[in-house]
């Protein structure tokens, strides 16, 4: 063994040199970041109690709701199966799928944006190039997500204690575990891709995924068995049966995943260069095609707007085929059928249920249109818009390219999802696809007003974030948190009409048309007479 | 001879910074005008008005007998920009790069883009993010170079290269100036700004402390005599623009104001001179002078800037 190879081998402690400096460090810059996803993640699981209670007040009505979730696969599909009448299960059930979701996003975003984002940005070198061992920013990184993960399950824990103790720290512990099976997948992801947006929409579409085979298990068998349940850890968390006679071993598979995973991601970490992935970029193409900046804020886009159209037709086919079955289930409830009813409107259950899902696709469409509108601002940022707007393109086209893809690609996601929702219920494909145009004037209010925060205060243009967040929240929780009518309100989307089925309102759908078209207007008209911002 | 730029009495503010306190800036038709300044000065505020991404406060600026905010995109087909810091799209080639500004600009010259691609020995294939600081640098200088402008505008552009590129960059900015194009040359190598520059500007804090040819401005600065004198020197020290003055018996040392050196001679031979060492100014003490703080020195700087 030469001098030179015994050296690059380094002893263990080493590799980590650095570690709790960069946990600090990773913790100093998230501190608005982690507190945000935690509390509001912890929220809506410890809001939940007291909903359910008013919604399944008797012992009754509970019987009637375990009864109905043994019978109806769709509805088992989104929230997965009951296992027990207390409260505190219930919650588990209402709760569960949407809590590990949130801990997974939160996971995967902490762990590429310490990771992979630190590498494709150049601060890594300089980072590595002090007393940090090969390992340690991997480490911290995963350390960080982990404390996040575990302040959750404590406070999940502590907060739903009164419904018995054990199955509230089974239940927060099930929501870290699956947050930390992302993370460490997360990790594995950013070693192969040179882009960290890349590794956050593979990690993220890993994670529908595992969100579609769950709810495809428990369509298949009333008690969390099948396999594609056990497949996804989404499914594990339902299957750890929280408050329902927990089997706390489940909690190994969370664990299992997490060490291997977090293994293979070390050794892979370990065995390449820093800022460079398994999969190196291919050369281009030494004379380009690209001739306008619309053109190029196309090339820009295309990858994303391809992963979310997959995304939309998948998800369109995935609720068409639930939609037969849901209705049948939610007729038997009141109270179910009340949630329904507010998500969807009056009319027929599988008109409410398709206004439901629609709603939600709409929704989603609007965090689409947010990240596309803000490509303006993140080009901006980086230093590539000056360059651009230094040559013969005005601001304004440089913009529309950009605006076109973002408004355009919602249109086309909407179309996508109305197409697959028609393929997955077989009919009424007509209704669908109003169903879901109608979303368009609610979602473009939204891109509105990223654009007009990215063209006025571009400081603060990722508000535009949190707005979207907030929207989606009320969309998705709003109803069955019977939210006053005030808050709904705020949300654009609770002024569209609940179609199919629901009264089509055109002035409704005109004022949020002509809302966002202001919102534009005014943004572009301060894009045009402020500063353009330097790295 | 017209004016490729004109600035006057430009101010600019960021919150509480004030990037600009009344710059002024003339550039001639046809020359390659060197912008010189320390870090922070405000040369690149300066050049962002220029383009038109950042709107000044107050003050006038026109660029190519236009203005530059109102007509940016007229203008800026006109214009080819390289800044000092190169950002590229990580999955877009340097050749679709090149391509792109060239046609967002008019049009390019396919020939000199091959001929340019050649000299920098540039990889046209490679990704954005695989290119090196210096290589990147390049992809902008050979988007600018191949294009058909009148003005360019250059801020920092070498920044990366090495050695050999810079004499290839200083030959193309040589060649640009043949052609009768006009160049705006933001740098710090002194060698490039002697070389390639026919006259300075010179700022500090936002404000232009200094404009004219190199040889104007060595004129401004200090001259180191070393002499030994035949007889006890008199008088020096109340000889306007002598400044260090080191008398050890009959050596004497000093250093003088470039425009005084006629006084001090004289008054170096009425003592009788035995050897004599007079240094000129070189291009480095030139510009400290300019770049260090005012410890001192407020009352000259402002002399100077009211010249």
């Amino acid at each position: 063994m030469t001098a030179a190879t015994f050296a690059v081998r380094g002893t263990g402690s080493r590799q980590l040199a650095g570690t709790g400096t960069l946990l600090r460090f990773a913790l100093r810059r998230d501190r608005a970041m982690i507190p945000i996803w935690v509390g509001v993640n912890a929220l809506m699981v410890l809001s939940m109690p007291n909903t359910l209670k008013g919604l399944y007040d008797t012992a009754a009505q509970r019987a009637d709701l375990l009864r109905q979730m043994e019978t109806n696969a769709s509805l088992r599909a989104m929230t997965g199966p009951v296992f027990d009448d207390s409260l505190g299960a219930l919650t588990a059930w209402r709760a569960g799928v949407y809590a590990g979701a949130l801990a997974a996003v939160m996971s995967l975003l902490i762990v590429v944006r310490h990771t992979r984002d630190e590498e494709e940005s150049g601060r890594q070198e300089m980072i590595s190039a002090g007393m940090v061992g090969r390992r340690a920013p991997l480490t911290a990184a995963l350390l960080t997500a982990a404390v996040a993960n575990a302040v959750l399950a404590l406070l999940v824990a502590g907060g739903l204690a009164g419904q018995g103790a054990g199955g509230a720290l089974a239940f927060g512990l099930g929501i870290a575990g699956v947050g930390m099976v992302f993370a460490t997948m997360a990790a594995i992801v950013a070693q192969f891709t040179e882009s960290a947006r890349l590794a956050r929409g593979l990690t993220a579409g890993l994670l529908g995924t595992a969100f579609v085979l769950r709810a495809a298990g428990d369509s298949a068998t009333d008690d969390g068995s099948s396999v594609l349940t056990w497949v996804s850890p989404i499914g594990w968390l339902e299957n750890l049966r929280a408050f329902a006679d927990e089997r706390w071993w489940v909690l190994l598979l969370f664990a299992g995943a997490a060490v291997v995973q977090g293994a293979v991601a070390y050794e892979l970490a370990g065995r390449r260069d820093v800022g460079m992935s398994f999969l190196p970029s291919r050369p281009g193409p030494a004379e380009g095609r690209l001739a306008t900046a619309g053109a190029l804020a196309w090339r820009l886009q295309r990858g994303s707007v391809l992963g979310w159209s997959i995304g939309f037709l998948l998800a369109g086919v995935v609720y068409g085929g639930m939609t037969e079955g849901a209705a049948d289930l939610v007729g038997d409830n009141d109270n179910a059928r009340e949630i329904f009813q507010r998500m969807g409107g009056q009319s027929g259950l599988t008109d409410a249920f398709l206004a439901a899902m629609v709603g939600m696709l709409g929704l989603v469409a609007a965090l689409y249109i947010v990240a596309s509108v803000l490509r303006l601002h993140g080009e901006e940022t980086s230093g590539r818009a000056e360059p651009v707007l230094a040559n013969s393109v005005g601001r304004l086209r440089w913009a529309a390219g950009h605006l076109f893809v973002a408004f355009g690609g919602s249109v086309l996601l909407m179309l996508l999802a109305a197409l697959g929702l028609a393929l997955g219920y077989g009919k009424s494909a007509g209704p669908i696809l109003a169903a879901c145009l109608v979303q368009l004037p609610a979602i473009w209010v939204i891109g509105g007003l990223a654009v007009l925060l990215h063209g006025v205060s571009p400081r603060v243009a990722t508000a535009a974030w949190g707005v979207a967040g907030a929207v989606l929240l009320i969309g998705w929780i709003g109803p069955a948190l019977d939210v006053p009518q005030a808050v709904l309100d705020v949300s654009p989307f609770g002024h569209l009409p609940k179609l199919p089925g629901g009264e089509m309102e055109w002035g409704a759908v005109s004022v949020l048309t002509g809302v966002a078209v202001v919102l534009v207007g005014a943004g572009l008209a301060g894009l045009r007479r402020r500063d353009v911002i330097s790295s | 001879m017209t004016k490729a730029i004109t600035v006057s009495g430009l101010h600019k503010s960021f919150g509480r910074t004030h990037a600009l306190d009344g710059l002024d800036l003339d550039v001639e038709s046809g020359e390659v005008h060197g912008f010189l300044g320390p870090n922070g000065a405000g040369k690149s505020t300066t050049i962002r008005v220029l383009l038109g991404l950042l709107r000044a406060d107050s003050g006038a600026a026109q660029v190519l007998g236009r203005d530059p905010w109102a007509d940016a995109v007229e203008l800026h087909r006109r214009i080819a920009y390289v800044p000092g810091d190169v950002t590229l799209w990580r999955n877009l080639s340097g050749g679709e790069v090149i391509d792109l500004y060239g046609r967002l600009r008019g049009g390019l010259d396919k020939r000199r883009r091959a001929e340019l691609i050649e000299r920098f020995e540039l990889d046209p294939t490679k990704k954005g993010r695989t290119y090196s600081k210096g290589n990147r640098q390049k992809v902008a200088l050979v988007a600018a170079f191949a294009s058909d402008v009148d003005l360019l505008i250059l801020d920092e552009p070498t920044s990366g290269l090495d050695p050999l590129m810079e004499e290839v960059f200083q030959r193309c900015v040589a060649e640009e100036r043949e052609r009768g194009r006009t160049i705006l040359l933001s740098s710090h190598i002194l060698s490039e700004v002697e070389e390639l520059c026919d006259r300075v500007s010179i700022i500090r804090k936002g404000r232009t402390v200094e404009t004219g040819s190199l040889a104007d401005l060595r004129h401004l600065t200090r001259t180191s005599v070393t002499a030994e004198l035949a007889g006890p020197p008199n008088g020096l020290s109340h000889l306007p623009g002598v400044h260090d003055l080191d008398v050890q018996g009959r050596r004497v040392r000093l250093q003088v104001d470039t425009d005084k050196l006629n006084d001090v001679l004289k008054s170096l031979s009425d003592s009788g001179v035995r050897s004599l060492t007079s240094t000129p100014p070189t291009l480095e003490e030139l510009f400290l002078r300019h770049y260090q703080d005012e410890t001192g020195e407020t009352g000259e700087i402002s002399e100077v800037a009211a010249r």
